[in-house]
C-alpha cells in the first residue's frame, strides 16, 4: 500500500504512522459528558468499505494527513493535509 | 453416530460407506427461543452449551457462508492459558480446562496437542516479569515453568542464543498449552449442537435486526424473517456491521493479522515458540508445515490479506530467532480480520437492547477462547448473569474506565494494540 502525501507525493506505507479514523480530528469540548468522550475515544463506525483515516508522515515531512481509502480492497483514492481537512470540516 | 476405534476399523474394512453427514441441515423455522448470528467457533460453542448446560434447544445458528468458514479456519490454532491480568486469567484458565475435556465431551477428535508453549525472554527485566507472570499462573492453578537459557538450549538447540540484539536469557514454559485442529473444533461443536436439536442454517445472511420498544424480536435474513426473544451476535471480524443493524457503535476497529505456512518438513519444532520481542511465534502442524505469524498490520482493514511490510518484518523476525528457517520455503500466507478493542480484551455482554447480546472483540486471541467464550455467553443468555470466568468482559468498561484489561500495558487506545 502506498499513500499519496500531499507534500511529498506517493510514498511507501512504512513511512507513515497510523492513528485511526479521522474522527480523531473532531475532539469534543473538554466539558462534554462521558458519552461524548466515549464516542470520540472508543466507539467507531469501522466501515467495511470506504473510510477516511488519519496518518502521520513520520519518516517524511511530518505532516498529518487524512487518507481516503477502501478497507476491503486497500485502494487509496487520495489524501489531504489534516489541517486542510480540519478547516474544511469546520467550515461545514 | 458415535466415533470409536471399533467403528473406524469397521468402516475401514467396508469402504467407509457408513459415514453420514455430521449435522442436520434443516430449513429455518419461523421462530426460535434463541438466535445465534454467526456459525464460527464461538457461535457454535455458544449453541452447544445453551443446549447441553441449560437445556435450551430451540436455537438457530445463522451463518452467512458455511460453518467454520471465518476466523476459526484462518488462525494459527494456539491454545494456552498464560494471561496475567485478573479478568483475563481466570477466563483463559477455564477455557483451557474445557479444551482438555473437549474430545471426550464432544466425541470428536479435535487433535488437541499439549506440546507446550515457550515465551522467550531477552533481558533480566523480562525474565523477572516472566517469573512474576509464572507465579501468578501457578497461583491460579495452572502450570508454568521458568526455563534457564541452558534449559532452552537443551530443548531447542537451533535458536540463535547469542544474537546481538536479542540474546536468549530463558523463557516461560506452559506445558499444558499447545495447538488443536481448528476445523475439527467447529465441526465437533456443530455436530454436538445439532444432535441436541439446534438448527444450523448455512447460507443465511442476517440483513436486519428487529427491535421494538427497546427489545429485540427477531432478525431479517436472506431466507426470510425469523423471530426470537433472544439474539446474540457472535461474528468477530464483522461485529461493527452487525451491531450497526441494531443501531449500535462498538469500541472496535478491524485490522488484518497475517499468518504463514511453509512446505511440509520432518518434525523439527516440538513446541509453540513465542518470540515476543519480534512479535513472532511459530509451531509445526501435524502435516509438517511450519505455521507462524507476527503482529497485526496496524491499520483498519477487512481485506483478509495483508501488505508486504509486515510480511518482511515477520520473515526478519524468523531469521533473527532461528536462522535455520531460511532453508524452508513459504507455501502460502493469509490474513484474518481482527476485532480490535481499545484495551486488547474481549466483550461478552448484554448490549443494552433487551434480549440482545454481544460476543466480540477477540483481537488476535479468539481461537483458544472458543470453548470458554461459548460457555460464558450461554450462561449469560440462559441465566441473565455473567459467568464467573467472564464477568470482567463488560462493554461499558471503556466508557467508565473501570475494569480495563490492557494486557500489553500499552494504553487503552485503538491504535496501540
Amino acid at each position: 500500500m502506498r499513500l499519496p502525501c500531499p507534500i511529498c507525493g506517493e510514498r511507501d506505507r512504512r513511512e507513515f504512522y497510523y492513528k485511526g479514523h479521522a474522527l480523531a480530528l473532531n475532539r469534543p469540548d473538554p466539558d462534554a459528558d462521558d458519552a461524548e468522550w466515549d464516542d470520540y475515544v472508543h466507539l467507531r463506525d469501522n466501515p467495511a468499505g470506504r473510510t477516511r483515516d488519519l496518518w502521520y508522515h513520520s519518516a517524511g515531512c511530518g505532516a498529518w494527513i487524512v487518507v481516503d481509502r477502501d478497507t476491503v480492497t486497500h485502494e487509496v483514492f487520495g489524501a489531504t493535509l489534516a489541517e486542510d481537512a480540519e478547516a474544511r470540516d469546520a467550515a461545514g | 453416530m458415535r466415533f470409536s476405534a471399533l467403528r473406524i476399523l469397521k468402516e475401514g474394512l467396508t469402504g467407509n460407506a457408513g459415514w453420514g453427514p455430521h449435522w442436520r441441515s434443516p430449513e429455518p423455522k419461523r421462530e426460535y427461543d434463541v438466535i445465534i448470528i454467526g456459525g464460527g467457533g464461538h457461535g457454535l460453542s455458544t449453541a452447544y452449551y445453551l443446549a447441553k448446560n441449560h437445556g435450551i434447544t430451540n436455537v438457530a445458528v445463522l451463518e452467512r457462508g458455511y460453518l467454520g468458514g471465518g476466523n476459526v479456519g484462518r488462525n494459527t490454532t494456539i491454545v494456552r492459558a498464560n494471561y496475567f491480568l485478573e479478568g483475563n486469567s481466570q477466563f483463559y484458565s477455564h477455557s483451557l480446562k474445557l479444551w482438555e475435556g473437549l474430545e471426550q465431551d464432544l466425541n470428536y477428535n479435535v487433535m488437541l496437542s499439549q506440546r507446550g508453549q515457550l515465551m522467550l525472554c531477552h533481558s533480566d527485566g523480562q525474565r523477572d516479569a516472566y517469573a512474576r507472570r509464572g507465579n501468578a499462573i501457578v497461583n491460579q492453578g495452572d502450570d508454568a515453568e521458568l526455563w534457564s537459557a541452558e534449559k532452552v538450549r537443551e530443548e531447542i538447540p537451533y535458536l540463535d542464543f547469542d544474537n546481538t540484539r536479542f540474546p536468549i536469557y530463558g523463557g516461560l514454559m506452559q506445558r499444558r498449552a499447545g495447538s488443536a485442529r481448528h476445523d475439527a473444533v467447529a465441526w465437533g461443536y456443530a455436530r454436538g449442537a445439532s444432535d441436541r436439536g439446534v438448527d444450523l442454517i448455512q447460507q443465511c445472511e442476517v440483513t436486519g435486526i428487529d427491535i421494538e420498544n427497546g427489545r429485540v424480536t427477531g432478525v431479517q435474513t436472506t431466507r426470510g424473517p425469523i423471530r426470537a426473544g433472544k439474539v446474540a451476535q457472535v461474528v468477530a471480524g464483522r461485529s461493527s456491521q452487525v451491531a450497526a443493524m441494531a443501531g449500535m457503535r462498538l469500541p472496535i476497529e478491524s485490522t488484518v493479522l497475517q499468518a504463514f505456512v511453509t512446505e511440509g518438513l520432518k518434525p523439527c519444532i516440538d513446541h509453540v515458540i513465542s518470540f515476543g520481542m519480534g512479535h513472532f511465534y511459530i509451531s509445526q502442524s501435524d502435516k509438517g508445515g511450519l505455521v507462524f505469524g507476527g503482529d497485526i498490520d496496524f491499520y483498519a482493514s477487512y481485506a483478509q490479506r495483508g501488505n508486504l511490510p509486515m510480511k518482511e518484518h515477520v520473515m526478519e523476525a524468523a531469521m533473527t530467532l532461528m536462522p535455520v528457517i531460511g532453508k524452508a520455503r513459504v507455501l502460502r500466507s493469509w490474513g484474518g480480520i481482527m476485532d480490535m478493542t481499545p484495551d486488547g480484551s474481549p466483550i461478552i455482554d448484554h448490549s443494552g437492547i433487551e434480549g440482545y447480546y454481544i460476543n466480540a472483540g477477540w483481537c488476535y486471541g479468539g481461537f483458544k477462547a472458543v470453548p470458554g467464550s461459548g460457555y460464558a455467553l450461554a450462561h449469560l443468555m440462559a441465566t441473565g448473569q455473567p459467568h464467573d470466568s467472564a464477568a470482567a468482559f463488560r462493554l461499558d468498561r471503556f466508557r467508565t474506565g473501570r475494569g480495563l484489561m490492557d494486557e500489553e500495558g500499552t494504553g487503552a487506545q485503538h491504535n496501540l494494540h
